[in-house]
């Protein structure tokens, strides 16, 4: 057995090393990686430059640094590292690695809110750009987010909770979303659907520690949460007999760690649009580094991190001076992937 | 009475499989339910082990109503291997065995010196030790089926369920898991319930046996009380002779055809 028994005066715990490394070893590139990202800009800068903006106040570039780059960067990797929270609870839970928040009605149904929003009121609240797309937006997603999860949770149950059911009412609903969007993006006017294609496509352009207060916020509530009902959640991987065996109350377990999900999906969403694929491939990726049985919760949201943070990196040097939203590159990355999990599982 | 069933009924939405059912189970006991199959004696097993909820009646456990008991109560006391239980892919047999721990660990206490040797036990008890490391999906039929149950064992609970735990293997390892379930029944006083298709072996493993059809018990008694000419043409359908088994003196089960 690769884990570690560490004990203490009657307490114990269980400690992998091999996910601590991958842990701590993904945390020292996102940082590394941040700083990178960080140079970038309209004033291009060392990373030097950049350290010693966020170090000295004094310094000409400290506002910049901190008041623009610093919170963008910082968004993209809490962003990142609550997708992929997210899509491990769900891979868990539905057993199953095609699974992610998409599939929980969070990141579909936030997108319809937004669509439906910008669409609908037009150019009349200041449009994307103005009051709408500091709070409106995020507030939308939100709610669109929260809703959809509902629609997908109250349609899935029957006397329990069973993780293909889910899968399968969620994909459902999701088409259904995801036509409605659609047709919202062709009714609407050119220049609203323009901004909000950059917004369902996930984009970190432009975000704010407005952005980062949420997902920070969810973080540091869920993280230890889910840890505590990390447990269960391995003992939910098993047959439902199993699970029930075990002592574990299955349909408790399962909704408060779905809740979770939905949560961290939905605060995600609202900060920086649905990035595609972070949920879906971090935990599968955390998986393998760690060699573990099961997506590891934490290994997972620093691979998350990791993930967004490098596509960040790609969207805005690749096509320099073109900048490409974040989403659109996790998208061109993680569709082979996806493909390649597809082909794996039919073997 | 460890385990107790008064006028249980017990129903998938609709259909109802067993209706007004009584069973007891004394402590210290090896009972072995037998039946066609479709006659409900999963069903009974799995509502004894309150994996499924009783629409009428109800199920006690040490005199007191088992889905009153918190279901992490019920599983320090009360273990159970399901029928053809199914694990995530990839794990190994000691990551198996591990998980029987479950209830008795805590977000501070995940893996006690008392852990450790209970799922040290069940490996060696079970012949897996060498095993541990293996990915149960490579493992034979019989091996997975002996992981499962030293799972169960690692729960550590003195009243163990058990569906059908000799599906899959061949002769010889259904008498080593029946020899298992005898030395924990007789070595460590443990209350067993299983359900089996072998009669002969329910017969010689067993002190009590139970024999359902169409929902009902028919008969409950020792096997000589029980696996009689007369129960197997009216239970089974089934023309045949019992004779005494050369070895254990128990009932021997010699089928001579169905009746038409």
């Amino acid at each position: 057995m690769s884990a570690l028994a560490l004990r203490v005066a009657g307490l114990s715990w269980r400690v992998r090393p091999r996910g601590v490394a991958v842990t701590v070893g993904a945390l020292a590139a996102v940082v590394l990686l941040m700083a990178l990202n960080m140079r970038l800009g309209d004033i291009p800068m060392s990373v030097a430059e950049v350290l010693r903006a966020v170090v000295d106040a004094g310094s000409d570039n400290h506002f910049v640094v901190m008041e623009l780059r610093l919170p963008r960067a910082l968004t993209g990797a809490l962003v990142g590292a609550a997708l992929a929270l997210a899509g491990a609870i769900t891979q868990s839970i539905a057993r199953n690695p095609l699974a992610s928040p998409e599939i929980l009605g969070v990141t579909t149904g936030a997108s319809v809110t937004v669509v439906a929003g910008v669409v609908l009121s037009g150019s009349a609240a200041g449009g994307v750009s103005g009051a709408l797309a500091s709070f409106g937006i995020p507030a939308l997603a939100l709610l669109g987010g929260l809703t959809g999860a509902v629609i997908v949770y109250s349609l899935a149950w029957r006397r329990g909770l069973d993780g293909y059911r889910l899968v399968l009412v969620g994909i459902g609903v999701a088409a259904v979303f995801t036509n409605v969007k659609f047709w919202l993006l062709t009714v609407g006017d050119v220049n609203d659907t323009g901004r909000a294609m950059v917004w369902i496509s996930g984009s970190l352009n432009g975000r704010g520690w407005e952005h980062v207060g949420p997902v920070a916020l969810a973080l540091v509530l869920l993280i230890p949460a889910t840890l505590l009902g990390a447990r269960s959640l391995d003992a939910l991987r098993f047959g439902d007999d199993t699970v029930t065996s075990l002592g574990v109350r299955m349909n408790l377990a399962r909704g408060l760690m779905i809740f979770a999900a939905v949560l961290l999906a939905a605060v995600a969403t609202a900060s920086a649009g649905p990035i595609a694929f972070v949920a879906l491939a971090s935990p599968q990726i955390a998986l393998r580094l760690t060699r573990s049985a099961q997506p590891p919760l934490l290994a997972s949201a620093v691979v998350g991190a990791l993930l967004t943070t490098a596509a960040d990196l790609i969207a805005r040097t690749a096509f320099s001076p073109i900048e490409l939203p974040v989403g659109v590159v996790t998208a061109v990355l993680g569709a082979p992937y996806l493909i390649h999990l597809i082909w794996r599982a039919r073997k | 009475m460890r385990l107790q069933a008064r006028d249980v009924r017990l129903a998938y939405g609709e259909r109802v499989i067993v209706d007004g059912l009584d069973l007891g189970i004394e402590a210290g006991t090896v009972t072995t339910i037998i039946g066609p199959n479709g006659c409900g004696k999963s069903t009974l097993l799995r509502a004894l082990g309150r994996l499924m909820k009783p629409t009428g009646g109800e199920v006690l456990l040490d005199g007191k109503r088992i889905d009153k008991i918190p279901t992490r109560e019920v599983a320090k006391v009360l273990g159970m291997l399901p029928q053809s239980p199914t694990a995530p892919e990839g794990l190994t047999v000691a990551d198996l065995v591990a998980r029987g721990r479950h209830p008795h660990q805590t977000w501070y206490r995940q893996w006690s010196s008392d852990d450790e040797s209970s799922v040290t036990e069940a490996l060696a008890m079970t012949g897996l030790a060498d095993l541990a490391e293996r990915p149960l999906d490579e493992l034979s039929g019989g091996q997975r089926q002996r992981a499962w149950i030293s799972m169960a064992l690692a729960q550590g609970t003195d009243l163990l369920l058990l569906d059908e735990p000799t599906t899959f293997l061949d002769l010889s390892h259904q008498v080593e898991v029946l020899e298992l379930v005898r030395h924990l029944h007789q070595e460590a006083g443990r209350t067993i319930v299983m359900v089996l298709h072998d009669l002969n072996l329910a017969a010689r493993y067993t002190d009590r046996l139970v024999a359902m059809r169409e929902g009902r018990v028919v008969a409950a008694g020792t096997p000589h009380e029980v696996l009689t000419e007369d129960l197997l043409r009216g239970v089974f359908d089934l023309d045949a002779k019992v004779i005494a088994d050369p070895v254990a003196g128990t009932p021997l089960v010699v089928p001579i055809g169905r009746r038409s």
